[in-house]
């Protein structure tokens, strides 16, 4: 679920109320949006994908995390790189190369048969 | 379009979703001519099953005898409930409109041979390239702005919908239109299976309380396997899976594709764990760039899925990967209500894939080329505007005191269970039954509906899809493709056809026969 909107990047341009799915944000004039429904994120990161200065954090988990655990210290994921994880995954913003030109699933039954001679895939 | 004083919009045809069906859908319509409006109840671009994941194309060249083969191995597959006549149409128009997609620019990869490779489309790009066709087609977008009921004509013919603003206080919103395409996707019961929870059945719904048939309600019960702290349900990379107990001894089951009914049955009495020995370390780095979304929980998580074992489980993905939806009446994707058309997950499956979908995506396949088809009929039938209109919707529309969310969880302790839904059993069966008219009968009648009248509506569909969904399962006393009976673990040959079912108040079940028609008219509907 959406654990972090990190106030040191955000920009309030609202893309991520824009975008998500499940409307799990709130627009506030003047200031940054606010994570306003939680239990209602279906953890399928595109607000990630979507933010155009990685300033989202989505931990893995179905459920809301705790309150000491890793997935909210934003500090550390920010040290790490995991803020805007799947935006670099997919290749989008400045200068990156669109993920999908990396494709590698149309290959996968070729390259599962030239590896693992006998093992039908699908 | 018209704009008229009171805030109404009117439009030739109205697509309800806009995920792959829905805007092939608007974008068929506005080509044939239509003034198009596209209402999603999240974002078109993110909403839905597709936007989120991968897909991975049934698509197959027209040379040579590789279609042939394909529709062959799907008729054995999903159970001998397709129909070939639908089946060359679709391998036909989605060969034909992925092609338009590369013509619109969609990114797609080149192999170590140098051959362009089409049979893949990543969520976020396609449904974002989408996004912007639709909005090139002239087609107005209505973003965050739930259906929550159709309207209809005198003659009982759909003549538009009504719904709410969900970021605008819920201000409502009414679209008269001369033809509407439902394209709201199949129902996972808000299990949290990647990208699945807008698709709660609304369609359905709004479809049956209009007397519209289902079809195929009984192949519902699509389970995909997802770490056990999170509902990523990215199945693919599993087949290179081994399967483990808790003390990190080796499961006694097949490893990979071959474990999928196996691991579930274990997972009823312990915790099962994964470890993806089966991938050969030279093919981690190109298995990372096929599934991305597959890699990232883990990578977020911290677990190395060639290396560690990790937790797994069940999720439910109802008819979403599930094959069950409204019936089609004829080749234009016509639901058995006039003015009603259906494409994508909301439409029975069972046409192209039987009672299975999965392994080549026949799913994605039909997305493309039902939305294309509905959206051309509907643009035909809709030559007017109907002048008199009322609300058709009768269910969860007016002020109580239930939360949904008692009944949303009331219906998921019915649904989401391995033992109940997965491994079915008449007795088990008939007590979910019980429990699910009780919930159709004093629940929904006083559901609140009060701040979120989105969320009463889809604390309906699931009731309703629940009960179809069961109630065709139960009558369905054999095994057949996705559908298992643990009291009836055999394939009868004397069930090979679908079951038809609907009603609200009175569920109902009938056998029905092999669809028959005309050819199907692909020629005119892609060009």
């Amino acid at each position: 679920m959406i654990e972090i909107v990190s106030a040191a990047r955000c920009i309030d341009c609202d893309k991520c109320v824009d975008v998500c799915p499940t409307n799990v944000f709130d627009a506030v004039p003047g200031k940054h949006p606010v994570i306003a429904r939680q239990s209602d994120c279906q953890t399928c990161f595109l607000c990630e994908a979507y933010c155009p200065v990685d300033a989202l954090f989505v931990a893995p988990l179905a459920g809301p995390a705790e309150p000491d655990s890793p997935y909210r210290d934003e500090a550390a994921l920010a040290a790490a790189g995991h803020l805007g994880d799947y935006r670099t995954w997919i290749g989008w913003g400045h200068g990156r190369t669109p993920g999908s030109l990396r494709d590698r699933n149309p290959e996968l039954p070729e390259l599962v048969a030239a590896h693992l001679p006998g093992v039908s895939v699908q | 379009m018209t704009t008229p004083a009171d805030g109404r919009l009117d439009a030739d045809v109205l697509v309800l979703g806009g995920g792959p069906a829905g805007t092939w859908a608007a974008i068929a319509a506005a080509e044939a001519g239509a003034q198009v409006v596209l209402a999603d109840k999240g974002y078109c671009g993110t909403s839905g099953a597709a936007a989120a994941g991968g897909n991975n194309l049934w698509y197959v060249p027209p040379e040579g005898s590789a279609r042939l083969e394909s529709i062959e191995r799907r008729e054995v597959e999903g159970g001998y409930l397709t129909d070939r006549r639908w089946m060359e149409c679709v391998l036909d128009l989605t060969w034909r409109q992925v092609d338009r997609l590369a013509r619109w620019g969609y990114p797609y990869p080149t192999d170590a041979t140098g051959q362009v490779r089409r049979s893949s489309l990543q969520g976020p790009e396609y449904l974002r390239l989408m996004r912007r066709q639709v909005k090139r087609a002239g087609v107005r977008i209505l973003d965050q702005s739930p259906a929550l009921d159709l309207v209809r004509d005198v003659d009982g013919v759909v003549s538009g919908a009504r719904g709410v603003h969900r970021q605008r206080g819920n201000e409502a919103w009414t679209v008269r239109a001369g033809a509407v395409v439902l394209a709201t996707g199949g129902c996972a019961f808000l299990s949290g299976a990647l990208g699945c929870n807008p698709d709660t059945g609304d369609g359905h719904l709004m479809a049956a309380e209009l007397g519209a048939e289902l079809s195929g309600m009984e192949f519902s019960s699509s389970y995909g396997m997802a770490p056990a702290f999170g509902a990523q349900t990215k199945g693919r990379m599993y087949q290179f899976a081994r399967y483990y107990h808790g003390d990190g001894t080796p499961l006694d089951v097949p490893p990979g594709f071959a474990g999928r009914h196996a691991v579930p049955r274990a997972m009823l009495s312990e915790p099962v764990f994964a470890r993806l020995d089966l991938a050969p370390p030279q093919l981690h780095e190109s298995l990372r760039w096929a599934q991305p979304n597959f890699f990232l929980p883990y990578d977020k998580a911290g677990i190395d899925v060639f290396r560690d074992l990790f937790e797994v489980r069940m999720v439910l993905e109802g008819t979403v990967r599930g094959t069950g939806g409204l019936a089609l009446s004829g080749d234009g994707c016509e639901t058995t209500v006039p003015g009603l058309y259906a494409a994508g997950d909301v439409a029975t499956r069972e046409l192209i894939t039987g009672g299975r979908s999965g392994g080549g995506s026949h799913n994605g396949a039909w997305a493309i080329s039902s939305g294309t088809i509905a959206g051309a009929t509907a643009a035909r039938f809709a030559r007017r505007l109907r002048s008199s209109v009322t609300a058709a919707g009768r269910h969860g529309l007016l002020p109580g005191s239930t939360p949904a969310a008692d009944v949303i969880r009331a219906v998921q302790d019915e649904v989401l269970p391995l033992e109940r839904n997965l491994f079915r059993t008449g007795p088990g069966l008939r007590d979910s039954l019980a429990r699910l008219d009780e919930l159709w009968t004093d629940a929904v009648p006083s559901l609140d509906v009060g701040a979120n009248p989105q969320r009463a509506r889809e604390a309906v569909a699931m009731v309703a899809h629940a009960r179809w969904m069961y109630r065709a399962a139960e009558a369905r006393t054999e095994s057949r493709a996705m559908h298992r009976r643990d009291d009836h673990p055999d394939t009868v040959p004397g069930w090979a056809h679908r079951l038809r079912t609907g009603g609200l108040d009175e569920v109902w079940v009938q056998a029905e026969g092999t669809a028959a028609g005309t050819e199907l008219a692909v020629e005119e509907l892609a060009s």
